[in-house]
């Protein structure tokens, strides 16, 4: 736990739990690691040249598995493409607009160069209007089904200010897809969005999504990370104003070669704004990889601030590997709350056999302790219809693990 | 009517022989104190019985109604009718109570039980437990008292019926109060006559409420004297020390 200091650059070590085949679990702390920088002094920028060429040393990609992201940073042309649907709803307008449209870049200028190369590569953007003091009572669900081949996107979802809405981001499908989404939470609204990666085992996606909260706006955010081969999702929230509330949660349960990477970064700039994070992984399988990277910072005119940021992973099985970067920047001295804490851990087999002495039979009670591990994430998600198909594919992916997991 | 039978039962931890050899003989509506002191192996005999995996049985037998209870994984004995209430249950975070009993009622008794019945018959023995109705909402066991975690047990053993109940230090961390509730569920399940409870003790104390038929006790591994509820009263005067060879302890 931090609290009041001035400028304090706070680095958790990188903490890793790898469990070898066979082996029992290790943690173990990274070097020194990357030298101390603001997270806030990262070049942003729509030009792609703007970014060096990556090699993977940088701390933003030091984690990612670059030869498997089927050429996105190379700006590989789009071949593929994206059937994206989204459900008509009352007091919700969808449009398609060019590149240069104002709307889009109003909220997210690409961080890194994927996201720039992404922006470069969309040939227009689907804008999702909520209008002011609209209250969407069904969610509203956006479809995206991706093709074999490459596709780029832009989604800008726009909250008027005092609307109320959940929108449900569904992603399936294979190929390989590089994205950015722009979230405007309008004064005062109240939203949820729920970001589902469902797609192919062999899909690819990377996408960068960026919210602005307004004043006395709340977002609820949740990102559900169960398919692909690699999905490297990178959600950033700014403040358009004081009262703004931020809270971001993710689930992922990464099975067998899968490589789930989230990378947040929480800017709080305006006084007395909150944030959450609350991240929960689960790992089954060989070579099973999950990154979490939480940048939270407090600059120097957010006084009143309050965030706490936790990621916890549970290691079911040999051969995966978690990586977990809590960072957290403070440069006020008046902060209301600031924390954060990362723990890996192996599954818990005391507990099983507490279930099991129950009577309930092992994968039974597997599954009952994993969902237990992801109630508080899950109970983020209001949707009960959505909230039990999410639950029952988590079920699902605990029992049968693909074929590459029994490896 | 059910007999649990153990036979020379010897276990061991990482290699370490903690029982050397236990003979003992449960049948339905028979109550036997296991008594010993600390690190005499009352709580391996347990975890052996129930099947815990850290606990590896090195030889001897044990059935149930002459069936091999030690090929039975952890959860075929339990729906075969063995509980063990733990000395120290464990936390099963985002679980809730509710859920967790239900899940275990449905597996103990072959089927999901009707919900309606099933609620009344949950906050029924809730409340004889003394037990807050708000407990079925929380997390199993998480943040719960030392007494609540033993109530949380007993409720268990009354909603699940085993044929065998082994009940670990159920009296230890509990008030006077507490262990006057706790040992009525005890009793009520005793009473119904179908149960064999084995009472795995440190103390007399909680046996001023339930009465055990026979007293063994357990020092470094093995039973040193065995009788009835007279024995408890030996102990209760003299304590263990008479039990204890000069040089027992490693
Ligand atoms: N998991 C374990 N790992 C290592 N040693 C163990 C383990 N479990 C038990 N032992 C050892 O076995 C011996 C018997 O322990 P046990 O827990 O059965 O004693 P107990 O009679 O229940 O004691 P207490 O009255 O303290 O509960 C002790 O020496 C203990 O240290
Ligand atoms: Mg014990």
């Amino acid at each position: 736990m931090t609290t009041a200091a001035t400028k304090n650059v706070e680095r958790k070590p990188a903490t890793a739990v790898s469990v070898a085949p066979g082996s029992a679990a290790t943690e173990r702390s990274g070097g020194p690691g990357a030298p101390v920088a603001s997270r806030a002094l990262r070049p942003t920028s729509r030009e792609v040249d703007a970014f060096a060429p990556v090699t993977g040393r940088e701390e933003e990609w030091r984690y990612t598995p670059l030869a498997r992201l089927g050429g996105l940073l190379d700006g590989v042309a789009a071949d593929g493409s994206a059937e994206v649907t989204v459900s008509e709803r009352e007091g919700v307008t969808t449009s398609r607009v060019p590149m240069s449209d104002p709307l889009v870049g109003s909220v997210l200028t690409p961080a890194d160069r994927l996201s720039a190369v992404a922006m470069a590569s969309s040939a227009d953007a689907l804008v999702v209007r909520i209008a002011a003091e609209a209250v969407v009572a069904e969610p509203v669900e956006i479809d995206v089904r991706t093709s074999a081949g490459t596709s780029y996107g832009h989604l800008v979802l726009d909250v008027g200010a005092h609307a109320r809405a959940t929108v449900v981001l569904d992603h399936t499908g294979g190929g390989v897809r590089g994205s950015n989404t722009e979230i405007r939470v309008g004064d005062g609204a109240r939203v949820t969005v729920v970001d589902v990666h469902e797609q192919d085992r062999d899909a690819v996606h990377a996408e960068a999504q960026a919210a602005s909260v307004g004043r006395d706006a709340v977002l609820r955010h949740v990102v559900v990370t169960l398919g692909g081969d690699l999905i490297r999702i990178t959600p950033t929230v700014t403040y358009a104003g004081p009262g703004g509330d931020a809270e971001l949660a993710g689930l992922f349960l990464t099975g067998a070669g899968q490589h789930h990477e989230h990378q947040l970064f929480v800017d709080h700039e305006p006084p007395q704004c909150r944030s959450r994070v609350l991240y929960k992984g689960a790992l089954q399988g060989v070579g099973a990889h999950a990154v979490w990277v939480g940048d939270v910072r407090i600059g120097a005119r957010a006084e009143g601030t309050d965030t706490y940021e936790l990621n916890r992973n549970l290691v079911l099985t040999d051969g995966a590997r978690a990586d977990s970067v809590p960072n957290l920047e403070i440069e006020t001295g008046e902060v209301t709350g600031a924390g954060h804490a990362s723990a890996t851990g192996r599954f818990d087999d005391e507990q099983l056999f507490y279930c099991m002495a129950r009577g309930i039979p092992e994968t039974a009670a597997r599954r009952l302790v994993v969902r237990g591990f992801f109630a508080d994430v899950l109970s983020r998600v209001d949707d009960e219809p959505l909230r039990d198909r999410l639950l029952a594919r988590v079920d699902d992916l605990l029992e049968a693990p693909t074929p590459a997991d029994a490896a | 009517m059910s007999t649990l039978e153990i036979k020379d039962l010897q276990v061991a931890v990482e290699d370490k022989e903690i029982l050397r050899g236990i003979s003992l003989t449960v049948k339905a509506g028979e109550t036997h104190a296991i008594m010993g002191p600390n690190g005499s192996g009352k709580s391996t005999l347990a975890y052996a019985v129930a099947g815990h995996p850290k606990y590896t049985v090195t030889g001897g037998s044990v059935t149930l109604d002459g069936e091999d209870v030690l090929s039975m994984s952890v959860d075929e004995r339990a729906r075969a009718g063995v509980f063990l209430a733990m000395q120290y249950p464990v936390e099963v975070p985002g679980v809730s109570v509710a859920n967790f009993l239900r899940s275990a009622a449905t597996q103990i008794r072959g089927e999901a039980p009707k919900l309606l019945p099933w609620n009344r018959e949950l906050k029924a023995a809730m409340a004889e437990l003394q037990m807050d109705p708000a407990f079925s909402g929380r997390s199993v066991n998480e943040g719960f008292s030392g007494g609540e975690k033993k109530r949380h047990e007993i409720l268990q053993l009354e909603l699940l019926k085993p044929k065998i109940a082994i009940l670990d230090e159920t009296d230890s961390g509990l008030d006077v109060d507490a262990l006057k509730v706790v040992s009525e569920g005890v009793n009520r399940v005793r009473a119904g006559g179908e149960t064999g409870t084995l009472l795995i003790t440190h103390y007399t104390r909680i046996l001023r409420y339930i009465e055990p038929d026979f007293v063994h006790v357990l020092v470094d591994g093995k039973v040193v004297e065995e009788g009835g509820p007279e024995l408890a009263q030996v102990l209760e005067d003299g304590g263990y020390e008479r039990f204890r060879p000069a040089a027992a302890t490693s």
